[in-house]
């Protein structure tokens, strides 16, 4: 394991925590790029453990929100995040919740875009600053946001994982790590890959037109 | 790539080199980047610590929860009558670590090193020992570079996380960098950096974590002050030619065994230590009232 010096003096973030401040704004800059950077009409933060209770304590309502907007760990606007997403017309809502077997610092995310999408995920944050998303769209995930990553919902079928790779590698996309899982055999199965460099939007069209394949998320490296 | 002190002092070999140059170059590969690249990150790093070290200085930053705040200045105020015990350059960089520590808590700009509830600590002691060195910005740079190694081997084979390993991994781990980067930045030898590593990681061997409500605040900031303290005298040990006996790479170890075995209450749950003191738990209810999570139940000890 290599760990780049960048990760130990670092993030240069707005404080006061990295767990529950620099974390929670890369869960919600998580969301962000799942809803493909729309804008948000409506957001519901679930909380558990830990980030319920010292929520505003540590900023991590501030933080999370501020992610949501795009905005990056080390911007200053973060303190005021709540006030821009009212003047935005983003309605924002607060819950704890216990969501499980799960990190102590954990939150479920709905968000509904102004075109009427919705989207979720769950999203951990481990130490450090540094981030998991755990599930997106009611499907297990795994990403850290360190790359950039792309997340296919397809139909457990031989071949559409050849596919996929196959698609990459035509654009010259390199994959870092890779995962696989399905509900049960033959049923709806998620593929997330990791990349060494973005990945076109093409790709996504591509395998979009595909057999079997329902649903292609890209998600930039957001931490 | 090193995992260890051993081996990066095997990769230093009679070569004349650093601990900064190898963590240096190892960047450059991991990152792909120019040497110029990564020391204009370091410089970009190190604006941001300086600011930080000095904004709490001249006016007293308050921290958002509106408990605490203000040490920062009441230090530097207290430099100007000569009344203080420690030397100059001690006393400064405490005041510079509270004003980072209380920046850090009032929502400001910080660099995490390596974390954010030890951010003061580092950037302390470096500026404060560079000042009395008059140290060029080039040897500042890469003394942060050598702490950055010592907090690599620190992750890789244990953890800074309080919530993991307790304060010992957090204020420990940021002791441990800044007494290895001022060791360099004194002359000292790459070994000598990993001795005043190892003694300052003992010097808190087992140190919980526990702050009140929660918060990154108390006792966080004085615990910033003091890593100053720690990382200075474990310098100048190491300068004297005082060894740890146990290797650093041991110490990390036993660190990480210690940080297992303190019970999740003392590991940033606010469950026990000053937390749970009777004034810790007034100063909570202050805060959050009977319970921010509603006060009706036993999860979090506040409401007892």
């Amino acid at each position: 394991m290599n760990i780049s010096m960048f990760d130990i003096l670092g993030p240069v973030m707005i404080g006061p925590s990295s767990s529950h401040t620099a974390g929670a704004q890369r869960i919600g800059k998580a969301m962000y790029m799942i809803s493909g950077k729309e804008e948000i009409s409506s957001v519901k933060f679930y909380l558990h453990g830990s980030f319920s209770h010292t929520l505003s304590g540590h900023g991590t309502d501030r933080a999370l929100v501020a992610g949501l907007m795009g905005m990056d760990a080390s911007d200053e606007r973060i303190r005021n995040s709540l006030e821009i997403a009212k003047e935005r017309g983003i309605q924002v809502s607060f819950e704890p919740q216990d969501l499980g077997d799960v990190h102590p610092n954990t939150v479920k995310i709905i968000a509904v875009t102004k075109s009427g999408k919705e989207y979720s995920m769950i999203g951990s944050s481990v130490g450090g600053g540094e981030v998991e998303i755990v599930e997106i769209n009611g499907t297990k995930a795994k990403s850290s946001g360190k790359y950039p990553t792309i997340i296919v919902t397809h139909i457990d079928r031989l071949g559409v994982i050849s596919k996929i790779s196959s698609i990459l590698a035509h654009h010259e996309v390199n994959i870092v790590t890779m995962s696989n899982s399905r509900e049960k055999k033959g049923s709806t199965a998620i593929t997330m890959i990791e990349a060494d460099h973005s990945i076109p939007a093409e790709v996504k069209e591509q395998l979009e037109e595909l057999d079997y394949i329902k649903n292609v998320v890209i998600i930039e490296k957001f931490a | 790539m090193y995992h260890n002190a051993k081996e990066l002092l095997a990769l230093i070999g009679d070569s004349g080199k650093s601990i900064a140059d190898i963590v240096i170059e190892n960047e450059m590969e991991l990152s792909e980047m120019s040497r110029e690249a990564v020391m204009e990150q370091l410089q970009y790093r190190y604006d941001i610590m300086y600011k930080a070290c000095h904004d709490g200085l001249e006016k007293e930053v308050i921290s958002i929860s509106g408990l605490t705040g203000g040490t920062g200045k009441q230090m530097w105020d207290f430099i100007q009558t000569g009344k203080g015990l420690q030397d100059m350059t001690t006393q400064k960089g405490i005041a510079y670590a509270l004003s980072c520590s209380e920046v850090n808590a009032s929502m400001g700009l910080i660099v995490a090193a390596p974390t954010a509830g030890a951010c003061g600590i580092l950037p302390g002691t470096l500026i404060a020992v560079a000042e009395k060195l008059e140290s060029s910005q080039e040897d500042i740079l890469l003394a942060l570079a050598a702490a950055a190694g010592v907090g690599q081997i620190i992750t890789k084979n244990a953890t800074v996380s309080g919530a993991e390993g307790g304060c010992q991994a957090e204020c420990g781990a940021a002791a441990s960098m800044a007494a290895a980067a001022i060791t360099q930045l004194c002359g000292g030898t790459p070994a000598q950096c990993f001795e005043a590593a190892a003694i300052a990681m003992k010097n808190v061997m087992g140190l919980v974590c526990d702050p009140v409500a929660g918060l990154v605040e108390m006792p966080c900031t004085k615990r910033n002050a003091s890593g100053v303290t720690n990382a200075i005298l474990c310098c100048d040990l190491a300068m004297a030619g005082i060894t740890s006996h146990i290797p650093f790479d041991e110490v990390v170890d036993a660190m990480f065994r210690v940080g297992k075995a303190l019970p999740s209450t003392l590991r940033e749950t606010a469950l026990g230590g000053i937390a749970v003191t009777p004034t810790g738990l007034a100063l909570k209810e202050k805060i959050f009232g009977t319970g921010g999570c509603g006060g009706n139940c036993s999860a979090c000890g506040g409401c007892q």
